[in-house]
C-alpha cells in the first residue's frame, strides 16, 4: 500500500511485543513526525492544520486586522464625506493632538472618570464578591438555588440592566429615592442620573451590581478550593473566623482573586453599554470614559479619527492589562 | 452554657438561610421593582406611595411590547442562533487541534485567543462599520452575526479546548487503531464526547450575541435591522414616560437569561462554575 493505515504503525509496535505503544501524549506526536512516508506525513500535517485554520483566518481578519486598521484611521484626516468615500488624507499625529487638547470634555476628565469607574467598582465588585463566596460556603438549606439566583443579574444584557437600573434611580419615580424620602434619609429627592457628579456615581454603584456575580462565582470557585484539613488547623490552633479568613482563605486565594481583579479591570474598561443606554456619557461629560468618548466622537460627531484615536488609547490600556493578565494565566493556568 | 451552644448549632443553618434570602432579595430588589411596574398601569406606577405588589395586575404592557417588540425579538433570536452556530463551526475544531496536536504556532494561537478579549468592542467596531461600509455587510445579518461572535470565539475556543484536554488520548489511539481517520475521529469520538462542553459554550455564544448593543449601534444605520437591545433603546428615548411599558420590554428580553440559568443548572452539574468565563 502507498500509504500507512492510520494506526497502522501503532499496530506494529504493539505487535512488537510493546506493552505500550507509545506514550498516550507523544501518540499524536508520532504521528506528525514519526512514521509514514514524507507524503502521508505532510498529508496529515495538512490534515490537522485545516482544524486550526478558520480559527487563526478569524483571529487574523477580526481582531488583528481591526485593531492595525483602527490605527491607519487615526493618523488621518476624516470628514464624514471622506470617511464614506474612503478618502482620508494622512495627517500624522494631528488626531491624538486634537484629542488630548480637547476643551470639553478634557482628557484628564475622561481618563480621571475612567480610572474612577473602573478602580471604584473593582473594589466594591471585588470586596461585596468574596464576602459573598465565604458567606455561601457555609451550609445552609437552598444554598445551591439561592447562589444561582445571585447570577442573573450578570446574564442579563447590559442594556437592559442599564433599563432597569434608570428606572431604579428615577429622581421622580424611582424606587431609590421614594425608599429615601420615605423614610426620611433624605428631605429632597436625589438627582441621580441628572446631576454630573451623581451620575458618575449612580453609573458606578450600576456596574458594581452587574459585576458581583462574576466575582463571586469564581472566588467562590477558587474557595471551594482551599483544603479543608487548613481550615480545621487553623480551628484546632484557636484562629477564629477573622483569623482564619486572614492568614489561611485570603492568601490561598491569591491566584484566583489576581486573575478575577485584571479580568474586572478589562472587562469595566470595555464597559460601554450600560454607561451609554443609563447616560449618554453625560450630563455635561459627567460619565464620560473612553470607551463612551470613542463612540461619540466618531458615530455622534462623525469624526472616526478622533474617535480611532481614543479607541487606540483605551486598547492600549486594555493591552497593558492583557500582558500581565497572559503572564498570570501561563502561570496559575487555573482558570477555564 | 452546653444549651446556648446547642441552640446556636442549630440554628446557624436557619440564621444563614435568612441572611442569604435578605441578601438575594436586596440585589434582585431591581429585578423585582422591574415585574411589578410592567404590571401595573401607568397612573399606578407614579402613584405615592408606591404599591410594593401591583394592586390590579395586568398584562396591557406585555400585550404591547409583544406587539411592537415581536419582530425585534425574532431579529434577535436569528442573529443570536447564527453567532452560536458560527462559533461552534470555527470553535470546536480549532480547540480539539489546540488541545490534541502540536503545532509550532499551538502557543501564539492560545495567547492571541487570550489577548483577543481584552480588544476593546468599540475598536472592533469602528473597524468593521468602515470595513462594513465598503462590503455591503452594513445592515446585514451577516455583518452582525460576524461582528457578535467576537464575543464569543476566543472564549469558546479556550473553554472547549481546556474540556477537551480532558478527554484521554487513549480513545484516539483505540479509534485510530480501529482504522478512523482524522475527521472520523473528529465527528465520531470528540463530538459525541464533548457534548456538555458543546451545549455551554452554544448558550454563552447565544447569550452574548442576544446581549450585543454595540455592534447594533455601529453596525446597522437604517432601521432594515433592530434587534432587542436596540430597540429597548430607542423604547426608553420615546416612551420615558411609561416606564410600566419599558420594565416589560426589558424583562421580555431578559427571558434567555432565566432560561440558559435553568438550562445550565440542568445539565452542567457544578453549575457555572466549571464551564469558565462570561466575556
Amino acid at each position: 500500500m502507498g500509504f500507512t493505515l492510520p494506526g497502522e504503525d501503532i499496530a506494529q509496535r504493539a505487535k512488537a511485543g510493546k506493552k505500550r505503544p507509545v506514550a498516550p501524549r507523544s501518540f499524536y506526536r508520532a504521528r506528525t513526525t514519526g512514521a509514514g512516508g514524507h507524503k502521508a506525513r505532510r498529508r496529515r500535517l495538512l490534515v490537522r492544520s485545516l482544524f486550526l485554520l478558520p480559527a487563526v483566518l478569524y483571529l487574523l481578519a477580526l481582531f488583528l486586522y481591526p485593531i492595525i486598521y483602527n490605527v491607519f484611521i487615526s493618523v488621518q484626516r476624516y470628514s464624514a464625506v471622506s470617511f464614506i468615500q474612503n478618502s482620508g488624507q494622512f495627517n500624522g499625529l494631528v488626531n491624538y493632538r486634537a484629542v488630548v487638547n480637547s476643551a470639553s470634555p478634557t482628557i484628564g476628565h475622561v481618563l480621571i472618570n475612567t480610572l474612577l469607574f473602573v478602580g471604584v467598582s473593582l473594589v466594591f465588585q471585588y470586596g461585596i464578591g468574596l464576602a459573598l463566596a465565604v458567606f455561601f460556603s457555609r451550609r445552609f438549606p437552598a444554598n445551591a438555588f439561592l447562589r444561582s439566583l445571585i447570577l442573573i443579574p450578570w446574564l442579563l444584557p447590559p442594556v437592559v440592566s442599564g433599563t432597569i437600573l434608570t428606572f431604579m434611580f428615577d429622581t421622580q419615580s424611582g424606587l431609590i429615592n421614594r425608599v429615601l424620602t420615605g423614610t426620611g434619609l433624605v428631605s429632597h429627592p436625589v438627582d441621580w442620573l441628572s446631576s454630573p457628579h451623581m451620575a458618575l456615581v449612580t453609573v458606578i454603584i450600576a456596574s458594581i451590581w452587574i459585576g458581583i456575580p462574576f466575582n463571586m462565582v469564581l472566588l467562590y470557585g477558587g474557595y471551594q478550593e482551599i483544603p479543608r484539613q487548613l481550615f480545621e488547623a487553623a480551628r484546632v490552633d484557636g484562629a477564629g473566623p477573622f483569623r482564619t479568613f486572614r492568614y489561611i482563605a485570603f492568601p490561598m486565594l491569591r491566584n484566583v482573586s489576581s486573575v478575577v481583579v485584571l479580568l474586572g479591570i478589562i472587562y469595566t474598561l470595555k464597559a460601554f453599554d450600560q454607561i451609554y443606554v443609563m447616560t449618554g456619557g453625560g450630563p455635561a461629560n459627567g460619565t464620560q470614559v473612553l470607551s463612551t468618548w470613542s463612540y461619540v466622537l466618531s458615530f455622534t460627531n462623525l469624526n472616526f479619527g478622533q474617535g480611532a484615536a481614543v479607541g487606540n488609547m483605551l486598547m492600549a490600556v486594555s493591552l497593558v492589562c492583557a500582558l500581565i493578565y497572559v503572564r498570570l494565566y501561563g502561570r496559575a493556568g487555573t482558570l477555564s | 452554657m452546653t444549651a446556648v451552644k446547642r441552640f446556636r448549632r442549630r440554628a446557624a443553618p436557619w440564621l444563614n438561610l435568612t441572611a442569604a434570602i435578605i441578601i438575594v432579595l436586596v440585589l434582585l430588589s431591581p429585578l423585582y421593582w422591574a415585574a411589578v411596574t410592567s404590571l401595573k398601569t401607568q397612573n399606578q406606577a407614579y402613584a405615592t406611595p408606591a404599591a410594593l405588589l401591583p394592586p390590579t395586575p395586568n398584562f396591557h404592557a406585555y400585550a404591547h411590547v409583544v406587539q411592537t417588540q415581536g419582530h425585534a425579538l425574532l431579529t434577535s433570536l436569528l442573529i443570536a442562533f447564527g453567532t452560536a452556530i458560527l462559533t461552534l463551526i470555527i470553535a470546536t475544531p480549532a480547540a480539539y487541534a489546540l488541545a490534541h496536536f502540536r503545532f509550532r504556532i499551538t502557543g501564539v494561537v492560545i495567547l492571541g485567543m487570550l489577548a483577543a478579549q481584552m480588544v476593546p468592542t468599540i475598536v472592533i467596531g469602528t473597524s468593521l462599520y468602515k470595513t462594513y461600509t465598503h462590503t455591503g455587510l452594513l445592515n446585514s445579518y451577516p455583518g452582525l452575526i460576524l461582528a457578535d461572535s467576537t464575543y464569543a470565539v476566543p472564549f469558546a475556543i479556550l473553554v472547549l479546548r481546556a474540556f477537551l484536554i480532558g478527554i484521554p488520548t487513549e480513545l484516539l489511539e483505540a479509534a485510530a487503531i480501529d482504522g478512523a481517520g482524522e475527521l472520523r475521529r473528529f465527528f465520531r469520538v470528540i463530538i459525541p464526547l464533548s457534548k456538555p462542553g458543546l451545549l455551554s459554550v452554544t448558550l454563552f455564544a447565544f447569550l452574548f450575541a442576544w446581549g450585543d448593543f454595540l455592534f447594533a449601534l455601529t453596525l446597522t444605520t437604517t432601521s432594515a435591522i433592530v434587534p432587542v437591545t436596540l430597540s429597548i433603546y430607542s423604547y426608553l428615548g420615546v416612551s420615558i414616560q411609561n416606564w410600566p411599558l419599558v420594565m416589560a420590554a426589558s424583562l421580555f428580553a431578559a427571558v434567555p437569561a432565566a432560561v440558559f440559568l435553568v438550562v445550565v443548572q440542568r445539565v452542567v452539574k457544578g453549575g457555572l462554575v466549571s464551564t469558565g468565563l462570561k466575556g
